[in-house]
């Protein structure tokens, strides 16, 4: 067992699942989708993209797209958000909110696919 | 993205996330903790007002308490981001700027920046493996004649100087092992324009193992190698190396021609020295009993061209008890007694062959301090000490780096070259003196350019196209001056090579055939001149029948008799 791989693991898995408990829910309705749950996603991602540099084999490139997908997902996400008129979010725009995380959610899902997919064919 | 980019973010991965963390942690504390607005009422942050504030105050640009004063709480909340992203802040650029001066990610952008350079080579050029003494002579040979070259070269700090040397054309190095078939491949070695490979290091082990895999990644292109031992020749000539120099036993040869035949010899290192050499008479090596100072390389190959003559030798070595059938003395030659006891009162000569420079004078100064008359031939290991060797002035001098960087330069530049001194040394003296004379009444006392010219498309594509029509054209129109063409260039034609037959000293009257390979020697300047008559239609026709082909259709009609052209017919 290795350290690295073990951080490496838990952060792109706890990106995904943040992302998809985020997106988890009514998409119509502000209540079920919580800003903090956002947030706490959005940092993960970024780690997780922070911790794919660098690693120059193929499946690393592509580990390293999807999570750069999350990513602008996100801010995009984010940026609805923020230029949405004060007081409660209308319907609209948590709409659009959630549907750009799912977006980001379907990336993150690929990650963690092809992370497994990396630990199978890894025969050891 | 490039791999470098990515190399170097690797190395910035730890500081980054440590720096998203605090980031995130300080944004939460920002938002969670409550302060007052305007009207005294509990306010929250925004995230993103937590993201603006956090991103000002971790850079040190400090706006302030914006949008309201706050609070004793967020203050403390507040402090502790302060100190926590300062130092993320000053990790990572602690970071990014040692990256600077790493030396495995320096060495992956100027890696990469030669590969791109190599690359963008559209000219032909050589592959010199090994920098030392004979590669630098050899880069600046090439250099001189305008041919690119790739360095490739085991010590960093001298692949580093390179580019501190003055060159006209940029050098291109790559500090690597040439061992490797991957730095011969970055080096260029899979180009169409790659013209030879030079393996010149000091490492016989190293060239044979480029020779090697030159012969199997690409069977077409030649290698020059540079061979210490006649095993190493061997072991290189097995699998087909093109040409394999051995300084040692090249100077034996040659050694062994100057006790035989002394004319071909002075011929043979004339034509062969850098052009612009001072021709200088050569006392012959005379025969009788010979002294030989350290018995390892070069002695030995010294001690065969004598033994070839039979003539007695006397070797001097400090290991001495090792070689039965040999007349061996006990001791270094830098002292008196065992050059006595080695017989130097009665020797005629004596061979200095230590790889020590300073060793190798000393034994002459005392040799012939003990006998005057004495016959010197040196061996000098670094080219750093020639003033040395020039003070003393030995009659025949032995550089190992001069003598591969000239051979390896014949054979570069003119292919022709190397069967012609062969078919030379086996010539008589008569002939020998014959052409020297010729050569000295030509061209003068300063060693000659030699070049060869191959009549084809490419080469002398005006002769060419003549020859193929059916034309004729002789030898002698090939050095004829193409502004006078009674007049002659100052050149000299020395092989003519047809097929697998060869012609030496083709008379001026020789009728030449397309496909022919003429070897010349001559002045650098006429060589230049003789360009025009290979190349230029127009010139070509005037040289060949004497006519003048004016210019176009008006100049004819405006003179239409005058056939000899009184200006300088150069070529555009």
């Amino acid at each position: 067992m290795n350290l690295e791989k073990v951080i490496f693991g838990f952060f792109i898995v706890l990106a995904a699942t943040l992302n998809f408990g985020f997106v988890y829910g009514d998409p119509t309705d502000p209540n079920q989708h919580h800003l903090w749950e956002f947030f706490v996603a959005f940092v993960v991602n970024v780690i997780a993209t922070a911790l794919k540099f660098g690693d120059r084999t193929q499946i690393g490139a592509i580990h390293l797209a999807t999570s750069l997908v999350a990513v602008l997902q996100l801010a995009a996400a984010a940026l609805v958000w923020f230029f949405a008129p004060p007081g409660p979010l209308s319907e609209g725009t948590i709409v659009s909110i959630v549907s750009l995380s799912a977006g980001a959610a379907l990336a993150n899902l690929v990650s963690v696919v092809i992370l497994i997919a990396e630990t199978i064919t890894l025969r050891r | 993205m490039n791999s470098t980019l990515l190399l170097t973010l690797r190395r910035l991965r730890a500081p980054i996330i440590l720096l998203i963390s605090i980031f995130a942690i300080g944004m939460v504390g920002l938002v969670l903790i409550p302060g007052v607005d305007a009207d005294g009422r509990p306010w929250h942050m925004s995230i993103f007002q937590a993201f603006y504030f956090t991103s000002y105050t971790a850079s040190t640009i400090g706006f302030g308490e914006i949008p309201y004063p706050f609070s004793d709480r967020q203050r403390l909340w507040v402090t502790a981001i302060i100190y926590a992203s300062v130092i993320g802040w000053a990790y990572l650029l602690a970071n990014i700027l040692s990256l600077g001066r790493d030396q495995a990610v320096r060495k992956a952008f100027a890696d990469r920046r030669f590969r791109r350079s190599v690359e963008a080579l559209v000219e032909p050029f050589f592959l010199i493996c090994g920098f030392g003494e004979t590669g630098r002579l050899i880069a600046r040979a090439l250099d001189k004649r305008g041919r690119r070259f790739v360095v490739v070269e085991i010590d960093e700090t001298r692949a580093q100087q390179i580019d501190l040397m003055e060159f006209r054309q940029v050098p291109l190095a790559l500090a690597g092992d040439a061992r490797l078939p991957a730095s011969l491949e970055a080096a260029g070695l899979r180009k169409d324009q790659c013209r030879g490979v030079l393996a010149l290091t000091n490492d016989d082990h190293a060239n044979l193992a480029v020779a090697m895999t030159v012969r199997l990644l690409e069977p077409n292109v030649p290698v020059l190698a540079r061979a210490m031992t006649r095993d190493t020749a061997a072991n290189m000539a097995s699998f087909g190396t093109d040409h394999i120099i051995n300084p040692f036993a090249h100077f034996g040869e040659r050694l062994a021609l100057a006790i035989s035949a002394p004319a071909n010899y002075r011929l043979l290192t004339w034509l062969e020295a850098l052009p612009g050499t001072q021709l200088e008479p050569i006392a012959t090596p005379p025969r009788g009993a010979w002294v030989v100072c350290g018995y390892g390389r070069f002695g030995r190959e010294v001690v065969r061209a004598f033994h070839e003559h039979r003539l007695e030798v006397t070797v001097i070595d400090p290991t001495a008890s090792v070689y039965p059938d040999l007349k061996v003395v006990r001791g270094t030659g830098t002292e008196a007694e065992p050059l006595a006891a080695a017989g130097i009162h009665s020797a005629v000569g004596i061979v200095a062959g230590t790889d020590d420079d300073v060793n190798n004078l000393s034994i002459v100064v005392t040799a012939r301090e003990l006998n005057p008359t004495l016959y010197t031939i040196v061996r000098q290991n670094l080219q750093a000490n020639q003033p040395l060797f020039d003070a003393f002035d030995a009659d025949m001098t032995m550089v190992s780096s001069q003598l591969i960087a000239s051979e390896c330069l014949a054979v570069v530049r003119t292919p022709l070259l190397q069967p012609f001194l062969e078919f030379a040394r086996h010539k008589d003296a008569d002939w020998a003196d014959a052409l020297l004379e010729r050569l000295l009444i030509a061209l003068g006392d300063l060693s000659p350019a030699v070049w060869s010219v191959t009549l084809n498309i490419s080469e002398a594509p005006a002769m060419y196209r003549l020859l193929m029509h059916g034309g004729h054209a002789k030898v002698g129109d090939l050095v004829r001056n193409p502004a006078r063409r009674d007049e002659q260039l100052e050149i000299v034609p020395l092989y003519l090579q047809r097929g697998e037959g060869a012609f030496d000293l083709p008379a001026d009257d020789f009728e030449l055939q397309p496909g022919d390979q003429v070897l010349f020697a001559g002045r650098g300047s006429a060589r230049d001149r003789q360009q025009a008559l290979l190349r230029n239609e127009k010139v070509r026709d005037y040289v060949v029948t004497g006519h003048d082909p004016s210019t176009g259709w008006l100049w004819r009609r405006l003179r239409p008799r005058r056939s000899i052209p009184q200006r300088d017919a150069r070529v555009p």
